[in-house]
């Protein structure tokens, strides 16, 4: 069995929040880049090329994209063949906190829901294990902000709500968050398992890369659909009026039962960050 | 055309303001958000007096990364500004001039900001590493044990923003989404 000293994921973990909150993926920036070039409205690409020029600063002076450098969401795919010496869930909160810190990083979780001291280094993280066939380890750092995470929500639907209902309640969750979520904003739809899985399913259909061609299938074709009524709202960037509110809707969806459609939208801002790593 | 204006804010200034107008902002602001808020807040209901003058001033909703050696500021942008909604009417009513943030306000705050003549402007959320280039200084003011949520007097030169709300309560998200959506009729009608 392949042996991993947990020091290891400590530091991989600290890499990938600074990397992860300074530099843009390519797949975001292209998306972007893109939809600036296609918006037909002059305010709303003055917005865009503003959100360029800032990712670009970011990256050159090595300083986060976004003051909100977000909860930190560590994503751990485990090998089954492979054992980790030393506690995992030490090392990734070690490792948020090294990054945190020695990156300018801002700290920005409070230990209680109600009391709320701050933690002082954004620890703890959101720690997310699979169980996967194989001995590697593949960590993500997806720093997420609660500006658009606020404006999430999920509905329990019903089998008859259909596809339709599932269209409705996207929609409605878009049209109420407005301008609050930082758009341009990309769409995670979490559609079926049960009540946690859906909102589980929507995060991590947050990861997905937003320059792939949408799958061949009926859930690729209501991703396109969904993005086009989103994109014809006329709420544009930031709201001030554009087409550009959204960049991509990604959908994720799985097995549910006979009497559920559970459905759940995580938003996202612009700054969609995650990086990724393999040990 | 961009309007360049500087803090504090004269009744003048912010009745010459209207919702959409693009400035661009030099003197000192204040930030304070959700913590802070609560804290000001409660001072002014106690009856006490504010650790900062607010009259004619302006407040940006922001948390900054921190700052870099050498550097007067992390990153810094706008928060959601909402969720400051249930502080800013005491606020406004008791001087504030002005507030930066992002997002839609609630019907409470447009109703103090037109009897009181403030003004709403939005920065661009998520464009914090551009935004800091406009900070030449930062202090704490007050609140120190909240970090990032502590009452920074910051000296701002030329900060980009855009009037989301004005004095009169016109609003940028109701107007830009009409004058897009016109536009693009107005296109699609000449290609008939």
């Amino acid at each position: 069995m392949r042996e991993i000293d947990s020091s290891v994921i400590e530091r991989t973990v600290e890499r990938l929040c600074i990397k992860a909150n300074c530099v843009l993926p390519d797949d975001v920036r292209t998306c972007i880049e893109r939809a600036a070039k296609a918006e037909p409205y002059e305010p709303a690409r003055v917005i865009l090329r503003q959100i360029i020029e800032n990712y670009k600063i970011a990256e050159e002076e090595s300083v986060p994209i976004c003051q909100d450098t977000g909860a930190a969401c560590v994503f751990l795919e485990i090998g089954q063949d492979v054992h980790v010496n030393g506690s995992i869930e030490e090392a990734v909160n070690r490792g948020v906190a090294a990054g945190y810190t020695k990156g300018y990083l801002r700290a920005s979780m409070v230990a209680d829901p109600l009391t709320r001291v701050n933690t002082g280094d954004d620890t703890p993280a959101f720690i997310y294990y699979d169980l996967v066939p194989g001995d590697r380890i593949k960590i993500t750092v997806a720093p997420k902000g609660y500006g658009s995470e606020n404006m999430s929500r999920i509905k329990m639907l019903k089998p008859s709500d259909g596809v339709e209902g599932i269209i409705d309640f996207v929609m409605e969750t878009v049209l109420k968050a407005g301008p609050n979520p930082c758009p341009p904003i990309v769409v995670g739809v979490g559609i079926g398992g049960n009540f946690d899985k859906a909102a589980l399913m929507a995060k991590k259909a947050l990861l997905r890369p937003l320059d792939q061609p949408p799958a061949d299938d009926i859930y690729g074709e209501l991703e396109q659909k969904l993005l086009e009524m989103i994109n014809s709202t006329g709420m544009g960037p930031q709201g001030f009026g554009g087409r550009t509110y959204a960049l991509a809707v990604n959908i994720e969806h799985c097995a549910t039962h006979i009497a559920g459609l559970p459905a759940a939208v995580n938003i996202n801002c612009h700054v969609t960050r995650h990086c990724s790593e393999v040990l | 055309m961009i309007k360049h204006i500087v803090t504090p804010l004269s009744k003048e200034v912010v009745e010459s303001l209207s919702c959409g107008d693009s400035v661009t902002l030099t003197g000192y602001i204040y930030t304070a958000r959700d913590a802070a808020h609560k804290r000001l807040c409660g001072l002014i209901e106690a009856g006490k007096e504010l650790p900062f003058d607010i009259k004619d001033q302006v407040i940006f909703f922001a948390g900054p990364a921190p700052a870099k050696p050498r550097r007067p500021i992390g990153s810094v942008g706008p928060t959601t500004s909402y969720r400051m909604d249930a502080y800013s009417p005491l606020l406004i009513r008791n001087g504030l001039a002005g507030m930066i943030g992002k997002g839609s306000r609630g019907a409470a705050v447009v109703d103090a900001m037109k009897d009181c003549e403030a003004v709403y402007f939005c920065a661009i959320g998520g464009c914090a590493a551009l935004l800091a280039k406009c900070v030449k200084s930062s202090e704490t003011v007050c609140y120190e044990d909240l970090g990032t949520e502590a009452v920074r007097k910051l000296y701002v030169e030329d900060m980009p923003l855009t009037v989301a709300i004005d004095c009169r309560g016109d609003d940028i998200y109701q107007k830009g989404k009409k004058d897009y959506l016109d536009t693009i009729k107005e296109k699609q009608d000449g290609l008939r």
